[in-house]
């Protein structure tokens, strides 16, 4: 048990060396790891950051319906009737021409010019109240709607929030897309680094090998060497992301102090913080292993 | 304790080093194989050591056929061998020290206490002086010392030396030949390659002849 800490502390000691052995090339490595790591995870955070300014935005979904210039107060109650006892709906009220004018009035402060109208131009609406937020649903509730006899036209107060929606989901995919190649690249990365480096110490390996050096003893240090590289890659990713928002925040909260909100950028959390550094370590290690396998059976005394 | 019995081997591209070979060797013997060069001792001694199989005979060792050996136990299988290889296979890029502590590494031995049987085998071959040198600084015969060093810190229970002394002066070749007798004296059993005219008057060492690939004594 001594003996194996020791050995692993020893093959830790020996990939820092590495490490520090040729700094500019390995710098060079873990910065390249870091960018590409970083592209993904700044897309991600972009997307955290539309989608809290959505929800802050759209408030709760509700759909505008008006009815049609010839409904007439029977009318109006069935289509009622109908509305509360559709499984989709919390609440509906109802919304008469006269009420709905007054609003207009108060909302445009053009009242002057409504009354100028001499009758009332408006219909008689319901406001519905979803019990699903999802947009998705709501723009087929209110395909629904708007399907049924009277009604004239069905406003989706969400629709922009909807299509943002959509774009997110879509900004998603490309985020586990990008994460995916980016991923692959870092195994590769160290899958090269780490053949170069089999390659250098190729005499190292075959004397080891030569007095009786196990596969596992040999491939430790290497193993801690892509670890650590993907470690720092992923450390370098991090920094970069913590730097970008600290630095566009400034600019962000002028804006957000011009619209009198208190907005402000979304950092990446402590745990998926953490997340990405295990991550990148993990890979880190899975492109060492695969290189080691590949190129530890060329190397064998017979 | 070491038997080969009708043992040949061809290399890639059809050359045989060996022919029908049989010896045996008990525990605790002290073997001078001796041979012109080209006479196949290096090949014998990648054969007891595993790191060449036969192509005919078998070769075993306290009862294990070298060829039945499985991947996973080779390299504990080669734990109980000190090589001492001819072309030494110095680590270029480590010290000295660094040297002699890799098979106690493999060995999985605790730092200090390696630290403390490295030295204590660069002193008995006079190289404690330099342990923080680097092999290209050493003399021929300060590496070949270094490469005795480096096969016998593990204490293994068999050294196979291959022309141990192929490029010392008298005066070392003897100091080595008596560094061997003692590990002998202690129970080690050795099996040292060298020309026919190196090979040590006096001394219970048995003596096993090579011609082209066959045995003559
Ligand atoms: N890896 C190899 N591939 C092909 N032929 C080889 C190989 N190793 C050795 N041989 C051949 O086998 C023969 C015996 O070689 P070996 O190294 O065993 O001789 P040796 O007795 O140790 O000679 P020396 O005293 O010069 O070291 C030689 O003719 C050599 O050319
Ligand atoms: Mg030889």
């Amino acid at each position: 048990m001594k003996s194996w800490i020791s050995h692993h502390r020893h093959s830790l000691a020996e990939s820092l060396r590495r490490l520090g052995g040729a700094p500019l090339a390995n710098l060079f490595n873990v910065l390249v790891i870091g960018v590409a790591l970083s592209f993904p995870l700044g897309l991600y955070l972009g997307l955290s950051n539309l989608q809290a300014l959505s929800a802050r935005f759209s408030g709760d979904p509700e759909l505008g319906i008006f009815l049609a210039a010839d409904a007439d107060k029977a009318d109006a109650s069935q289509l009622e009737a109908r509305l509360k006892a559709h499984p989709a709906v919390a609440r509906a009220r109802f919304v008469p021409k006269g009420e709905a004018l007054e609003d207009l009035k108060r909302a445009t402060g053009l009242a002057d010019l409504v009354e100028t109208l001499g009758r009332n131009p408006l219909p008689d609406g319901f406001v519905v109240l979803p019990k699903q937020r999802d947009p998705r649903e709501l723009a087929g509730l209110g395909r629904e709607i708007a399907g049924w006899p009277k009604v004239a036209h069905v406003q989706l107060d969400s629709e922009w929030a909807g299509k943002l929606d959509a774009i997110l989901r879509l900004g998603q995919g490309l985020v586990l897309l990008l994460a995916g190649l980016l991923g692959f690249a870092l195994v590769a990365i160290t899958f090269n680094t780490i053949r170069l480096q089999v390659l250098t110490r190729r005499e190292e390996i075959q004397v080891s090998k030569l007095i009786g050096a196990t596969n596992a003893f040999i491939r430790r240090p290497f193993l801690y060497f892509g670890t650590l590289q993907g470690l720092a890659g992923g450390g370098i990713g991090l920094l970069l992301l913590y730097a970008g928002p600290l630095f566009l925040n400034r600019s962000v909260a002028e804006l957000a102090r011009l619209y009198a909100s208190d907005f402000r950028l979304l950092l990446l959390s402590i745990p998926d913080g953490l997340a990405v550094l295990g991550f990148s370590a993990a890979l880190g290690w899975l492109g060492a292993w695969l290189s080691m396998a590949r190129h530890l059976r060329e190397i064998d005394p017979r | 304790m070491i038997s080969f019995s009708g043992v040949s081997k061809s290399y890639p591209g059809g050359f045989e080093a060996l022919r029908g070979v049989s010896f045996s060797i008990a525990a605790g013997e002290f073997v001078c194989l001796s041979g012109h060069s080209g006479a196949g001792k290096s090949t014998l001694i990648k054969l007891v050591a595993a790191l060449e199989l036969p192509t005919r005979g078998t070769v075993l060792v306290n009862g294990q056929n070298t060829a039945a050996l499985r991947p996973r136990s080779a390299p504990y299988y080669r734990r109980n061998f000190g090589v001492v290889f001819q072309d030494h296979k110095l680590l270029f890029d480590r010290n000295v020290l660094e040297n002699v502590l890799l098979p106690l590494r493999i060995a999985g031995v605790e730092a200090k206490e390696a630290a403390k049987r490295a030295r204590a085998a660069l002193d008995k071959v006079g190289l404690l002086t330099k342990e923080k040198a680097f092999p290209v600084t050493l003399s021929g015969g300060e590496q070949q010392r270094l490469a005795i060093a480096r096969a016998v810190v593990h204490r293994p229970p068999v050294l196979l030396a291959d022309e141990p002394t192929g490029s010392l002066d008298a005066a070392y070749s003897d100091a080595i030949l008596d560094i061997f007798r003692a590990f002998h004296q202690v129970g080690m059993t050795i099996i040292m390659a060298t020309h026919d005219e190196s090979i040590p008057r006096g001394g219970p060492v048995r003596v096993l002849r090579l011609r082209q690939g066959t045995l003559m004594s």
